[in-house]
């Protein structure tokens, strides 16, 4: 599992993406934990953003503008300061999503 | 005091005027709450129930407040009243709105009953997330009905669902329907028949996840959804690939800016030969009438005072009418949630968020419902600056005024080439003018005493939908009989009084002229405030008269003119030319750019806000705005037009 771990990190030299503001157009991912006040993030969970679930991130408004999110079966905007706390999984299995 | 929007907020200062107050319980008749989450089709479904016509658009968080209307149902039987709500996603409100929702359901309000039933509403092509809303509803343990709402488009993008294995699952009735186009509505008239019986029956058994948990509750839907062997409909592509256009980084700012703009050409160009032939019309039938009252004070009054102060307002409807058609496509298309992304990066320059953006477009046909909009705004301060400053935006009221004053003293020379005109070019500027000014006051008030911390903004996507005739006609015909109604109250009253004032006191038995009569007192009485800003005493009662709606002005006007005109055909438009100089023109633009004349505004700023306080610091902040930016613009003017 160390190994796998490392080997992992040493294969990417870039800096991994952890959240989902990193994140290209249209690569999916799975979500991990939201660092926001509870709030917030309930609002969020309501409208879907709930960890294990999957989001694909979509348009973005121009000019860097909020994005909007694919997220359980709808269409959610986001600003990208609310975005960056929304941590998404890094392990093997979200990799998988991505190749499907 | 008429208000300029719709029947819906007017509902809202008089808290359901329609319904008898119950004396006792057993004649109280059975409340009915409509529930569902934003956007799903609640006030579609409650105006084909009632026959009311509740405000409708394609995008979350149009109503914001409770609404009773009678059920009308096929057999006759115990009476039904149905109550609009707020959308909510859950029973933990954020924002004003959802509150609303909460306590109504929750028996909490002290002017309102609570409901005996729930039709929840949900929409069918998202039920996987929609059905996490039927756990609290169901706690509730009234009797329910749950709707599975645009069956229509379910069907078409391939979806499918279980209605009695819902039923059977969820343990209370189940229904496929259309809202919209009205599909399935047999069943819920059977629900509401029925549910006189089944009130005092105990409440269904099933079991709920434990509310505070949402992943849990998903899982539930999840779960429900699966038994119920729901099938999600394919994403809808035409959202996609018009999102793909809307939202490019090019294409995206390119198509806003030409949308704005071909509205202002068009509000110019094709609406004058309507308001040509309405003119004309106002015109002969005037003096048609004349002929038939004999020549007198009597026929003064009708004629010149009437006919003329009111005419001169309405020949304005088809402008209004045009301007609304847009806000209406923009509305119901979709299209709106858009922009309020496109503009969330430049409020949030200013201190606010994109969320304030939909009341201040909203504001562009009148401040009042849009005030009662700013209620989806969670955050208190954000929304307290988005209150002061959607007077700012240019109001449909100001319409009028604007179109005479520059009609009368802008030349209609084409520029950059034929795209454009300078009166549209010049009214679009005054729309830009009325934008940077509230954005610039949000600045300050956010930097000031309304300073809080960055909220977040967070707003669903409606899918794109084609706006139908019916729906577009319907808001056209709403509009047309506000609009009517208020010019044959209001202003016909300003006009009788102005005429009255105008012809008093008797000189030996006869009129005074204009000049010795009590309205020219009473306008020279304020002409030394308004003087340095280049206006004259007639302007002056225009002024005064407009503290109860902008447009009253233009009557106000027309009726002066009227009397003093000798030549019968003179219009308005040259009347002014000949009495205002062009700089004069200019501030009294600016005038009304700025001044908050409206009385409707300041009852729902004080009712929103809960006191006097904000709605006076309101006025007060917008009058010295208002007789700043006219004085400079008047002495600018006069310097540089010399």
């Amino acid at each position: 599992m160390l190994f796998r771990k490392r080997f992992w990190t040493r294969s990417r030299p870039t800096t991994p993406v952890r959240t989902l503001a990193e994140l290209p157009t249209g690569q999916r991912c799975i979500l991990d934990r939201l660092d926001l006040p509870l709030e917030i993030a309930r609002r969020l969970m309501e409208l879907g953003f709930l960890p294990g679930n999957e989001i694909v991130p979509a348009k973005q408004a121009p000019g860097g503008g909020p994005r909007v999110f694919r997220v359980d079966g709808s269409e959610v905007a986001l600003r990208h300061d609310t975005a960056a706390k929304l941590y998404i999984r890094r392990n093997p299995e979200s990799d998988l999503v991505v190749l499907s | 005091m008429s208000s300029c929007h719709g029947d819906s907020p007017r509902a809202g200062l008089l808290p359901n005027p329609s319904i008898p107050l119950p004396r006792s319980a057993q004649e109280r008749p059975i409340i009915v709450a409509i529930v569902g989450p934003p956007n799903s089709g609640k006030s579609t479904l409650f105006n084909r129930l009632t026959g009311l016509r509740q405000k409708v658009a394609n995008f979350p968080g149009v109503t914001v407040e409770h609404r009773m209307g009678k059920a009308k149902l096929k057999h006759q039987g115990q009476e039904v009243f149905l109550v609009d709500l707020p959308g909510v996603y859950s029973l933990h409100p954020r924002a004003e709105d959802e509150q609303v929702t909460h306590d109504v359901l929750k028996g909490e309000r002290a002017d309102f009953p609570k409901p005996d039933a729930v039709i929840l509403i949900l929409d069918s092509t998202n039920l996987g997330r929609n059905l996490v809303l039927a756990a609290p509803i169901l706690s509730l343990g009234m009797p329910t009905l749950v709707l599975l709402n645009m069956a229509d488009d379910l069907a078409v993008r391939g979806g499918k669902v279980d209605v009695s294995a819902l039923s059977a699952e969820l343990n209370c009735p189940v229904a496929l329907i259309s809202a919209a186009k009205g599909t399935g509505i047999d069943r819920i008239q059977q629900f509401l028949l029925g549910t006189a019986a089944k009130l005092n029956a105990p409440p269904p058994k099933i079991e709920l996840p434990v509310l505070q948990d949402i992943p849990k509750c998903r899982q539930w839907a999840a779960n429900i959804g699966n038994r119920a062997s729901y099938r999600a409909p394919a994403p809808p592509i035409w959202t996609r690939r018009l999102d793909a256009v809307f939202l490019h980084p090019v294409a995206g700012p390119v198509i806003f800016l030409a949308i704005v703009v071909a509205v202002f050409q068009s509000i110019f160009s094709w609406a004058q030969p309507a308001m040509d032939a309405l003119q004309q019309g106002m015109l002969v039938s005037g003096q048609w009438l004349g002929h038939f009252l004999p020549d007198g004070p009597l026929r003064s009054l009708l004629i010149d005072g009437a006919w003329k102060g009111v005419g001169s307002v309405i020949v304005f409807l088809p402008q209004i009418l045009l301007l609304f058609l847009f806000i209406g496509i923009l509305e119901d298309s979709g299209y709106l949630a858009r922009a309020a992304l496109i503009a969330d990066r430049t409020m949030a320059k200013f201190g606010l968020q994109g969320k304030s953006f939909i009341p201040l477009l909203s504001a562009y046909a009148c401040a009042v419902p849009a005030i009662m909009a700013t209620r989806v705004i969670e955050n208190k301060r954000d929304r307290l600056a988005t209150i002061m400053i959607a007077p700012l935006m240019t109001c449909s009221a100001r319409l009028p005024v604007y179109t005479l004053l520059i009609a009368a003293f802008i030349p209609n020379v084409h520029i950059f080439g034929n795209l454009f005109s300078l009166p549209a070019a010049v009214m679009l500027g005054m729309y830009v003018l009325g934008f940077v000014a509230a954005v610039a006051t949000a600045r300050v008030l956010k930097s000031s005493i309304l300073k809080s911390e960055r909220s977040s903004f967070v707003l669903e996507m409606p899918p794109y939908r084609l706006p139908t005739l019916r729906s577009l006609g319907l808001r056209l015909l709403d509009r047309s009989k506000v609009f009517l109604r208020r010019a044959g109250t209001v202003i016909l009253l300003v006009a009788l009084v102005i005429w009255v004032f105008a012809h008093l006191p008797l000189e030996n038995g006869k009129t005074p002229p204009l000049d010795h009569s009590y309205a020219a007192a009473v306008g020279k009485a304020v002409e030394p405030v308004i003087k340095p800003l280049g206006f004259n005493w007639k302007i002056g009662i225009g002024l005064i008269t407009s503290l109860a709606a902008r447009e009253v002005i233009v009557g106000t006007l027309g009726t002066i003119y009227g009397i003093e005109g000798d030549e019968p055909t003179q219009g308005l438009q040259r009347a002014v030319h000949q009495d205002l100089s062009t700089a004069g023109a200019i501030a009294l633009l600016i005038f009304f750019a700025f001044a908050m004349q409206c009385f409707s505004t300041i009852a729902i700023v004080k009712r929103e806000t809960g006191g006097w306080k904000w709605p006076i610091f309101q006025f007060s902040y917008m009058l010295a705005l208002a007789y700043a930016g006219s004085w400079i613009a008047y002495h600018l003017a006069s310097h540089f037009l010399a």
